[in-house]
């Protein structure tokens, strides 16, 4: 199959691209030779991968290829599954993440995480989003506390649909807003990243295409890192692709790049459909 | 096969059904205010439970007192900390604390509080209760909070959650509607409970306010008038059994009531 059907397929809209150039790019995340077992059986091989800041970088690979683990190692989500072990490095601003004494509490305050089904407490709308906030003592008072609960539903575009709403149950939400909900949940703590295992999976279109709206919008402020399994959903909203096959890291490039003219064989046969 | 097993389930009702039934025949013609208020009397003089009806809450308080927290608090253990072989240890301690005859948790009691202290007590009564309710809280604290599902524990982690507080903030609200009912179940299977009473609480025909000393209660109020030879005494055991009944009942639908899923 040639360059150009691929191209055709996934059209990437042309103010994206390449990372807006005018902004120093600082490197956030830095992943050096990291393998991850589940007991005995390897999930990861020798992955390295730098993530740059405040960009949306999409993970994409056939089901089983390691993807959502090592998403999951970025914010130590794995080290509550029994029986797993990391080895190599995993640097968020320069700072080894699996090195002893790394404080997990507060790593995972700043790396903010969606998961693909909405998870909210079973509690009110607002005190899903004041959870992080109160266990965290980030607010002095009420007032500042409010504050930051619309702030953060406000940047999940949730406000104006809850607003009048805040004291019912979110499991009165529908499953988009759900999943919004949750999104606003992580944001109210002010991460520096956030990571989404495939947060629109369970969504119909038009939930999709919000959250979609909503990841562009949040990489002005935030390094987004998302995994996908809708390659048209990787090319419409990241800055950066990361192909993975197997447990290993086949390719990272620029999405633009990634869709039309990737460098590995293996990806351009999982992107056109060959497998996978 | 419908037909089966439906005529078993309709059995199964119409025993109840029976039986409640008949409770409340027999022992509606003696309930009335004083039976409810006032204390026994001689025989032939009327008199009533008030005695024991507050025996019976002040042991269900006490033996809730002791045996609700420490029943949660092994479930939490057995469904969120506890990992090989202690956890299957403890859970198959557990298991066997459930089967021992409450019988021989009377007597156990009695040798370990009441001899030491050479009376029977309240709190003897409350201690022996609680031991028969701490097995059954903790498994069906650690069925219901292993029901809780795992992406909940996920996001509220993933907030920078430490592990105690999405155990108490997230996962046993969560969980809390099951374990009212584990912890109605163990009320009302104690409430029923006569035999650990006979040697601990003993029994009182006063009313009675200190826990060092023999308390009333309303089966061991009901043994011992089923036992006497007095007809007005068997009637007041039917009176008796009915306000029984009636009793957790109504603990069922407030604790219910106040453990519904708000959210």
């Amino acid at each position: 199959m040639t360059t150009p059907t691929i191209a055709a397929k996934f059209a990437v809209p042309a103010q994206r691209g390449a990372p807006p150039a005018a902004k120093e790019i600082t490197t956030k995340i830095t992943v050096r030779d990291l393998d991850f077992y589940y007991g005995r059986a390897q999930a990861l091989q020798k992955i390295s991968l730098q993530v740059p800041e405040r960009i949306v970088m999409a993970f994409i690979g056939p089901s089983g290829c390691g993807k959502s683990t090592f998403l999951r190692t970025l914010n130590r989500m794995n080290d509550v599954i029994p029986g797993t072990r990391v080895d190599g490095e995993v640097k968020i601003d320069g700072r080894d993440i699996y090195a002893p004494g790394t404080d997990v509490v507060d790593l995972r305050r700043r790396v903010g995480m969606v998961f693909q089904k909405s998870n909210p407490f079973p509690k009110s709308i607002f005190e899903n989003v004041a959870y992080g906030l109160r266990i965290n003592r980030i607010t002095a008072n009420r007032q500042e506390l409010e504050g930051r609960v619309q702030q953060a539903l406000e940047g999940a575009a949730l406000w104006a649909e809850v607003k009048d709403r805040l004291k019912l149950s979110a499991f009165s939400l529908s499953g988009g807003q759900q999943q919004r909900l949750c999104i606003a949940r992580a944001l109210a703590i002010r991460p520096e990243v956030i990571l989404m295992d495939e947060p629109a999976s369970a969504l119909d279109p038009i939930a999709t295409s919000k959250i979609e709206e909503l990841i562009v919008d949040l990489k002005k402020q935030y390094t987004i890192v998302i995994v996908t399994h809708n390659m048209q959903q990787a090319a419409r909203v990241s800055d950066t692709t990361a192909f993975f096959l197997l447990g290993k890291l086949i390719e990272v490039n620029p999405t633009e790049k990634m869709f039309t003219a990737p460098d590995e064989k293996t990806t351009e046969d999982y992107i056109t459909g060959r497998f996978g | 096969m419908t037909t089966f097993t439906g005529a078993c389930t309709a059995l199964a009702i119409s025993l109840l059904l029976i039986i409640l039934l008949y409770i409340a025949w027999q022992g509606i013609g003696s309930l009335n205010l004083h039976f409810l208020l006032e204390s026994p009397r001689p025989v032939g003089e009327g008199g009533g439970i008030g005695n024991a009806i507050v025996g019976s809450l002040v042991l269900l308080m006490l033996s809730s007192a002791f045996g609700m927290p420490i029943g949660i608090a092994v479930g939490i253990y057995l469904s969120e900390f506890g990992k090989g072989r202690l956890a299957s240890l403890v859970r198959f301690v557990v298991d066997t604390l459930t089967g021992i005859p409450s019988i021989v948790t009377g007597v156990f009691v009695y040798a370990i509080i009441v001899v030491p202290f050479k009376h029977f007590s309240a709190l003897a009564g409350g201690i022996a209760l609680a031991m028969i309710m701490i097995p059954i809280v903790a498994r069906t604290t650690e069925e219901m909070i292993k029901l809780v599902p795992q992406n909940l524990r996920e996001g509220a982690l993933a907030l920078g959650a430490p592990q105690w507080r999405v155990t108490l903030g997230i996962v046993l609200p969560a969980a809390a509607s099951g374990i009212a009912t584990g912890v109605m179940l163990a009320v009302a299977r104690v409430s029923g409970e006569t035999a650990p009473l006979l040697f601990t609480a003993f029994g009182s025909r006063f009313f009675n306010y200190y826990l060092d000393q023999p308390i009333a209660s309303l089966t061991v109020e009901i043994y011992n008038y089923a036992i006497s030879p007095y007809d007005e005494w068997h009637a007041q055991a039917w009176a008796a059994t009915l306000v029984l009944m009636s009793l957790i009942l109504a603990i069922n639908i407030v604790v219910r009531f106040f453990t519904r899923r708000k959210f």
